[in-house]
């Protein structure tokens, strides 16, 4: 096993984790931070498997990565000015669905 | 030898479990406060992992989004939401929300939910280890075509000749998400005050700096680590400093030469788009000859312009109205 398959196992490790909370919290600031942290999960696999080499690793992933950073921190932007949306109306940050059971 | 690989291995192993552990403890902890920092802590070190992954493009960019700009947005809104809870009848609001937080959590439910979770993570898992350990990728089609990309960092000439047109693309998502944000019509903010003067003055002497290493960045992308996403993201962080220490835009400039420097960079890439596709060749297939400049002008507009975004989505509702408080 190398460094860069531990680091994969970690991305996974991170991915499921993220999901887990965005199944089981209702608050939008929660799911919002476990949508980021999904993110990471995937960049981090993305970037380890482009690492399975002794030379220079894989620019093509790097570049789809920082790409990827960059429309992450975009739609966290939009999902907070949404989250900020919704308090205002319904006075709480989390969606309806959470209070019919 | 040996004892370096062993301590090399020490040090990825810290950093991964300390990544799963600040993640878990992001996620689960009760206070939303804390949840936010250890996220913050949580993006400081996955750079640290970009960097023991030999990717440090990607850890400059992180460090500067991911970390930074993401937690000072997620902070300002969970201000924004005590701010809000605060006008609202004080006390028994958080007590609602806590309750209702109480309310959700069915132990034995979400029990059932790891299990598929763990059975998804062991698949995803077991395909990974079924990889071959060695790959190279696309490395070598990279340096092959480097010569004529124009620029000697293999992750700009991907970014800025190879595959411009995801970058055309991302540059335009950031746009739509700022309009989003400006379309949901948020009342800005009316913490007009004096600043800190502590705050005032580190902005004074901090915002100089920030300019300078964004040129730097933006002009050593083309060799070495660095280029328009990290300079943009650093310029980005200086409008955030200054717009946290109370300056804002004077009004002639929020209306029309702010929206011109917002898609500035978008419309270059349209408009090289189009002059490549006159020209007889492909979408954005640079002429080798030219492709140096060419990208160095796509990089300092797309600099601009994500700057002018990133200080737009932190500020979070158009600049005009606020002026007129």
């Amino acid at each position: 096993m190398s460094i860069a398959i531990l680091y994969a196992l970690v991305g996974i490790g991170l991915f499921c984790l993220g999901v887990y909370a965005l199944m089981i919290h209702a608050h939008l600031l929660r799911k919002i931070l476990a949508l980021n942290i999904m993110g990471s999960g995937v960049f981090m696999v993305l970037l380890a498997l482009a690492g399975r080499t002794e030379i220079t690793p894989d620019p093509v992933p790097a570049a789809m990565v920082i790409t990827g950073i960059v429309v992450a921190v975009s739609a966290t932007a939009l999902a907070l000015a949404l989250m900020l949306k919704i308090n205002a109306i319904t006075g709480r940050a989390e969606l309806n669905d959470a209070e019919e059971k | 030898m040996e004892a370096l690989s062993l301590l090399q291995w020490l040090i990825d192993g810290l950093i991964g479990i300390g990544l799963l552990w600040l993640a878990w403890r992001a996620l689960f902890c009760p206070e939303l406060f804390k949840a936010i920092v250890l996220f913050i802590a949580f993006g400081l070190l996955m750079t640290l992992a970009w960097v023991r992954l030999k990717a440090p493009d990607v850890a400059l960019a992180e460090v500067a989004i991911g970390a930074g700009l993401t937690g000072a947005l997620l902070l300002s809104s969970w201000a924004k939401l005590r701010g809000f809870d605060a006008n609202k009848g004080m006390g028994a609001r958080e007590k609602n929300s806590e309750q209702a937080e109480q309310k959700t959590k069915r132990p034995f439910f979400h029990g059932l939910y790891a299990i598929p979770l763990l059975l998804m993570a062991v698949g995803l898992g077991y395909g990974v280890l079924q990889l071959t350990p060695y790959a190279t990728g696309l490395s070598a089609v990279v340096a092959e075509n480097l010569d004529a990309s124009g620029v000697s960092n293999p992750v700009t000439a991907v970014l800025l000749n190879f595959r411009a047109y995801d970058t055309l693309l991302e540059i335009a998502v950031l746009l739509l998400a700022l309009i989003g944000i400006w379309s949901l019509g948020i009342r800005p903010s009316v913490r007009e005050a004096t600043p800190d003067p502590v705050l005032d003055l580190l902005t004074r002497f901090l915002t100089p700096l920030l300019l300078l290493v964004s040129a730097y960045l933006l002009w050593v992308g083309a060799h070495a680590p660095g280029g328009a996403f990290q300079a943009g993201s650093v310029l980005g962080a200086a409008g955030v400093l200054l717009i946290l220490a109370g300056w804002r835009l004077p009004l002639s400039l929020a209306g029309l030469p702010l929206r011109i420097t917002l898609v500035a960079g978008v419309s270059t890439f349209i408009v090289v788009a189009v002059l490549t596709m006159l020209g007889g060749a492909q979408l954005l297939a640079f002429p080798p000859s030219q492709a140096s400049l060419i990208i160095f002008v796509l990089e300092i507009t797309a600099t601009l312009s994500i700057a002018a975004i990133l200080a737009a989505l932190f500020l979070g509702s158009r600049p005009d109205h606020s002026e007129k408080i």
